[in-house]
């Protein structure tokens, strides 16, 4: 085996795109996963029995199966429903409802960390509750978590190649294509390591420096 | 500091409405037990408006709770609360929030809203619960600030005050609802030593030049007997002696009470 910079060069433009493409999902997925989780952590605070065990057990059931399988079945038991969206559209979506079902661990954990004085100051100044969760509970939760949060994207980031499978052509999508049509295996793939391991790195670095402005 | 704020200034800040004479807050046979320890034992009281009284006794007495009782932090097991005439529990939530206007608390660890500027801290309320402009609410807290002697302070965050500086700020936020019943909750007892005298001034102060009805738990004596129309003993969830503060701390009839006071003074 030896190392050949030709098929670097020419796997460039391949990667460029494969590159966008897991950028895009991550960002979405991000996203998503942020939204949703809030959604169910707020849902599992309700009174109502009614609202809390549903979210419970539907969130129980995708945080304990692979994320795999989900791919797999959005993306070829969906359409059978008559519900047909894009390969990236899918990922994205399975991407960021797995996540949700661990930032809404994160974001409870930024809730209950929340001190009682809080929302008792908020009471005595009659408050409403909206009023309350916006600009007392929320803003100081949300702070005490984003860390939580930005370790989920980096897992995120990890997992994105599994995208594959619904024939999205991210990182690890490009460099198989290239793989097969060349037989070169080596170049594509160390190229998309290396950059696995770039943007990790630059997404810590921007963690630490999140978490060193966010903590006072 | 505050002491020397000029008084024209405190009625401006403070101008309420007017008190009505006569019974503000009672409480029938309130029972409050949390497990089997019952904190609070079939306890009646009333307060007048415009009075200010005093709740003594040693830790885990029940003091706290009435406070907390008040503001609906908590709730009863028994007994009935009325404020101004409206019963509180149970009471549709209209009713609660209507209540909780005419009282304003102030708690032992300030519980200021670290996101927020501490002009903010005073604005919010009245600005969301109130519904005063951004500028009436702002123009109020101005004047509170002026009052508590921190008008340098308002564009800085809780955290980068002394804690005798946060509780002032959380005296003008109480303040600011214009409420006619403060409830001040040990509001000294986590501030450094040095910083105490500051507040009970400014509370001295409060008392002195508004028509504010005030309940007061707190471990200050001096100043108790300083700001106080009325002192009531508790021991174990009941009240057992209650009087002016010159008969209570120059001459108590309870041997409960000499023992309290003589290890508190």
């Amino acid at each position: 085996m030896k190392w050949d910079w030709s098929a670097v060069r020419e796997f460039m433009p391949h990667f460029w795109d494969g590159l966008l493409v897991t950028l895009q999902a991550l960002a979405l997925g991000s996203l998503l996963s942020f939204g949703l989780g809030l959604v169910w952590a707020l849902l599992m605070r309700t009174p109502s029995r009614l609202v809390r065990w549903p979210v419970g057990v539907v969130t129980e059931f995708v945080r304990n199966t692979p994320l795999l399988v989900q791919l797999f079945f959005l993306f070829y038991v969906l359409p059978e429903w008559g519900l047909t969206f894009s390969a990236l559209a899918t990922g994205v979506f399975a991407i960021g409802l797995h996540y949700s079902t661990y930032t809404m661990q994160v974001y409870r954990a930024g809730i209950e960390a929340v001190p009682v004085g809080q929302w008792e100051a908020a009471t005595a100044l009659n408050l409403p509750w909206r009023r309350t969760w916006t600009a007392v509970i929320l803003p100081q939760a949300i702070r005490r978590v984003i860390p939580a949060l930005g370790n989920y994207v980096i897992a995120m980031l990890k997992d994105t190649p599994m995208l594959m499978v619904i024939t999205v052509l991210e990182m690890l999508g490009q460099a198989r294509l290239f793989s097969q049509q060349r037989f070169q295996f080596t170049e594509p793939l160390t190229v998309i390591g290396v950059a696995f391991i770039l943007i990790s790195y630059l997404a810590s670095l921007l963690l630490r420096a999140l978490e060193r402005r966010l903590v006072r | 500091m505050s002491a020397d704020t000029p008084v024209t200034k405190q009625t401006d800040a403070l101008a309420g409405p007017p008190a009505a004479d006569g019974e503000l807050i009672r409480l029938a046979g309130v029972t409050k037990r949390f497990g089997t320890n019952t904190v609070l034992d079939r306890l009646d009281f009333s307060v007048e408006s415009g009075k200010h009284v005093t709740l003594i006794g040693p830790s885990g007495s029940g003091k706290t709770t009435i406070l907390r009782l008040l503001m609906t932090l908590t709730t009863p097991d028994e007994g009935t609360i009325t404020v101004d005439g409206q019963p509180l529990f149970p009471a549709p939530d209209k009713q609660v929030r209507e209540v909780r206007r005419k009282i304003g608390m102030v708690f032992q660890q300030f519980n200021l809203f670290p996101n927020m500027t501490v002009l903010r801290n005073i604005t919010e309320a009245p600005v969301t619960v109130l519904g005063l402009s951004r500028d009436e609410a702002e123009a109020r807290a101005r004047e509170l600030l002026d009052l508590v002697g921190l008008a340098d302070k308002r564009d800085m965050r809780p955290t980068q005050l002394s804690g005798g500086q946060q509780q002032r700020v959380a005296i003008a936020r109480a303040l600011a609802m214009r409420p006619r019943v403060l409830l001040l909750d040990e509001v000294t007892s986590a501030l450094d030593p040095e910083l105490v005298a500051g507040v009970l001034d400014l509370l001295r102060d409060i008392a002195r030049s508004t028509d504010i009805t005030m309940l007061c738990v707190t471990h200050e004596m001096n100043f108790a007997r300083d700001i106080s129309d009325q002192v009531l003993m508790f021991d174990s969830g009941r009240i057992i002696e209650s009087g002016t503060p010159e008969k209570i701390f120059s001459d108590p009839e309870q041997e409960r009470t000499r023992e309290f006071l003589s290890a508190v003074l």
